[in-house]
């Protein structure tokens, strides 16, 4: 069968059965209401919670083989949770898990990888997968299709109980011996914990996992202890260095830097940039230099900001600082300049992922904004993005929450180079579809603006833009124009064996990844 | 010989002709005057390769909205023939000539353009030489050099190389150098031809090629070669005119018009005479700003 954004499909995927994207704005959540409980437990004044080893915790839940576990993905490519946590699986033998974490980073030391070859792990459900595992799973790793879904999708599965997590393992930078836990705090600290704030209230089990201890009760607690059944202190969590050094700099590639400047440009221009408006500019090269950019014409315009939203990096806290923006809302947080601000500043808020960007709940702080930035791999003449493959066909980045973004921004900007090395990057057709044409506002490049005329706000920002002299040009000129220099490359082979499934926000699939051909 | 038309050199950015990637980015800048190298950034082992990648980059990817020149090597350099071959057969807007001191050098260079261009069936003189001045020698010779040739548009000044024949330090203020950059303008004011600056090597230092800048423009400079895509942005900045000189070439251009209509000789504005450098230099204005996407419409319709 064939999705909305015209891709083919199988009916079943290896027992999944297909909901096929059918457009941004039509799914429903679940086949009826959904009921979120809470899991009771039993506790007294004399209920020891601590533990010293990951083993005996682990014994405590009761994992047994089969089932899902869950982790946080806000160490980044510093977490060192996760490979702890899975050789302790290993060393007790427990078998075939599903391992469904927020994000799957890239971890080395051991590799995730590693654990799916000797059977610990049998399914991954995630965001995505950076790094060897990604490539490994694009290349037939698992026995069973990788599910995908965007940061908004996860809560929604958890509730609608397509993902039913049996232990959650939550990282936490500081944590009391009765749960409490925190990663504001201690010599790991990561910020917000906003990912695992569905784990902890819809897991089965809760385990912290800390390696700084305080004296209860842990203030500030991101974690409550209600939900929590065990806390175990190890030696290292995480390598400061890799969880986030310092701030994340500002690019100096010209190129980006450019980008970076129109895509403010776009804002600025914009008859929705006025006081109290609200934007979510991200983490990467472009978006850092795009958040300067987007300062700078504040300051100039005097007007400030009601709300900044998601990932949180140095350059937005410093806007904050500067009174340019009233509150943060910190999904998560980029840098350690970040990760300590919220601790200081009643308003920079830990927000719920579920909070963010959870198109099925009754408002999502996402719903309030007006300008999304926004990165890509892959962008085609539809519109339609790719956040997930290369040019290869291997696997770059993850979903995160590009799609909820983009649905839910009044103004979505779709950033990245007409090309890459010898890559066009504005294609005929992307690999992969990860957020549909139609919640794409407008892609901003090196060599001018195209404006997306399925987008609702199309006429709008039509009028806003050609007030400026911003340069813009249609979808077809920057692809043409990206394959006049680059040529026409060869399209990635694959096989007909499905190895992820990549969900859309309501569930239904929007695309999927068939084995890469090497 | 051609008509000269007004081309903007606010900024002069060069792409090595061995770095497909770097030319193709260039097209993307704001520059004004995009230089293809074949010269200082191509190894000698490079020089071969990169005169293909020019000349097919110059017949395939040209970009329509710049400026272009190609830098070949110097006249006694043993690549400059078959740079020269190459160069005019890809049909840029200029030449850039490195280390020019004499007068006769560019009266050499252009009677081997319009040999190639006669050759070839290109319109005889189009092809505009900027002269590049990296020597004492140039500096005292700039007066001849800008006005040996009509096809002499532009001099430039390299700092680095005429620092070192000078056995001058090169300091970030430029003072060892400030004669220079006036000896050059004032060459180029008596010619009638562009004056470009140097550059300013500190990529990092945003404050300093502000200043550096500032400097250029109030000396008279028409624009600034530049080192980096991320000076770019600044330098155009600086050599865009502001809303006050658009208003007053606008009313020149208006007198000038006006008084073509009334078959006037003199036409005054203000109680001054407008005279051709004055409508000249207004033209220039309005191509600035017109260059920098200032939109003029509605002020008043100039042709």
């Amino acid at each position: 069968m064939r999705n909305a954004v015209g891709r083919e499909l199988p009916e079943l995927i290896d027992g999944y059965q297909v909901k096929p994207y059918r457009g941004a704005y039509e799914g429903q959540p679940a086949p009826s209401p959904v009921h979120t409980m809470r899991r009771a437990g039993k506790s007294t004044s004399d209920t020891e919670k601590l533990v010293c080893s990951l083993e005996e915790a682990i014994r405590r839940v009761g994992l047994t083989d089969g089932m899902t576990i869950s982790f946080h993905h806000s160490f980044r490519e510093g977490d060192k949770v996760i490979g702890q946590v899975l050789a302790a699986i290993r060393g007790l033998g427990i078998k075939h898990l599903k391992f469904a974490p927020s994000a799957v980073v890239n971890i080395r030391n051991p590799s995730v990888a590693d654990f799916v070859r000797d059977g610990t792990i049998e399914r991954i459900e995630a965001s995505g997968i950076r790094g060897e595992l990604g490539d490994a799973v694009l290349e037939g790793l698992m026995r069973h299709p990788v599910i995908l879904r965007p940061h908004g999708s996860r809560p929604r599965a958890i509730e609608a109980g397509e993902l039913n997590i049996d232990v959650a393992f939550i990282g936490a930078s500081a944590s009391d011996e009765y749960g409490n836990a925190t990663g504001q705090i201690g010599p790991n600290a990561c910020g917000s914990l906003g990912y695992s704030f569905i784990d902890e209230r819809s897991a089965d089990k809760v385990v912290v996992i800390t390696d700084h201890l305080v004296d209860f009760p842990c203030v500030p607690a991101s974690i409550s202890q209600q939900y929590v059944d065990v806390v175990v202190k190890v030696d290292e969590i995480g390598d400061p260095e890799k969880i986030g050094k310092g701030a994340a700099r500002m690019t100096k590639n010209p190129r980006d830097l450019m980008i970076a400047r129109r895509a403010a440009d776009v804002m600025a221009a914009s008859r929705r940039f006025r006081d109290g408006f609200s934007f979510q500019t991200g983490a990467g090269a472009i978006s850092i230099a795009c958040t300067n950019y987007l300062a700078q014409h504040m300051q100039e315009r005097g007007i400030t900001a009601s709300f900044a939203l998601g990932g949180m990096t140095a350059s937005i806290v410093e806007m904050f600082q500067k009174k340019l923006v009233r509150v943060l809302e910190c999904s998560q947080s980029f840098d350690s300049v970040a990760a300590r601000a919220m601790a200081d500043n009643p308003n920079i808020v830990e927000i719920d992922n579920a909070v963010y960007s959870n198109a099925f709940t009754k408002g999502a702080l996402l719903d309030k904004l007006n300008f999304g930035v926004l990165a890509a791999l892959e962008v085609d003449t539809d519109f339609n993005v790719n956040i997930l493959t290369g040019s290869s066909g291997e696997m770059m980045g993850g979903l995160g929450g590009g799609p909820d973004v983009a649905a839910g921004a009044d103004i979505s900007i779709v950033c990245l180079p007409v090309l890459r090395g010898r890559t066009p990057s504005i294609t005929r057709r992307v690999f992969t579809c990860c957020t549909p044409g139609e919640t794409v506002a407008a892609v901003v490049t090196e060599a001018g603006i195209a404006l997306n005329p399925r987008h609702a706000h199309y006429e709008e920002l039509k009028e806003d833009l050609e007030k400026t002299n911003l340069k813009l040009v249609s979808i077809e000129y920057l692809q043409q124009l990206a394959e006049s220099l680059t040529g026409v490359p060869a399209p990635i082979e694959t096989t007909d064996r499905v190895v992820c499934i990549v969900e859309y926000r309501d569930g239904t699939v929007i695309d999927v990844i068939r084995q890469i051909k090497r | 010989m051609a008509e000269r038309e007004i081309h903007l050199k606010r900024t002069g950015l060069y792409a090595s002709g061995c770095s497909p990637v770097n030319m193709i980015q260039a097209v993307f800048y704001n520059e004004d005057m995009l230089v293809y190298d074949l010269e200082d950034s191509v190894p000698a082992s490079e020089k071969d390769a990169a005169r293909i990648l020019v000349y097919q980059m110059m017949k395939h990817h040209r970009p329509r909205d710049k400026y272009v020149a190609i830098r070949v090597n110097g006249l006694y350099s043993e690549y400059f023939e078959e740079d020269i071959q190459v160069a005019v057969r890809a049909n840029p807007d200029a030449l850039r000539i490195p280390k020019v001191e004499y007068a006769r050098e560019v009266q050499e260079i252009s009677r081997r353009v319009a040999e190639i261009e006669e050759k070839i069936g290109l319109e005889a003189g189009k092809i505009e030489l900027i002269c590049n001045i990296e020597s004492y020698m140039g500096v005292l010779n700039a007066r001849e050099i800008a006005s040996a040739d009509p096809r002499v548009t532009a001099l430039t000044v390299s700092a680095e190389d005429l620092t070192a024949s000078m056995k001058a330090q090169r300091t970030k203020k430029g003072l060892e150098v400030f004669y220079a950059r006036n000896a050059v303008l004032l060459a180029c004011r008596a010619a009638g031809v562009d004056a470009l600056d140097v550059v300013f090597s500190d990529i990092n230092d945003e404050e300093g090629l502000r200043e550096d800048t500032a400097l250029a423009k109030n000396l008279g400079f028409d624009g600034k070669s530049v080192i980096h895509p991320r000076q770019i942005d600044v330098v155009n900045g600086f050599f865009t005119p502001s809303q006050k000189e658009i208003n007053y070439a606008l009313r020149v251009l208006d007198a000038v018009e006006k008084g073509r209509k009334a078959g006037k000789g003199a036409v005054t504005l203000d109680g001054s005479m407008i005279d051709k450098p004055i409508e000249l230099r207004a033209r220039t204005t309005l191509a600035q700003a017109r260059a920098a996407g200032i939109k003029l419409d509605g002020m008043v319709t100039i042709k």
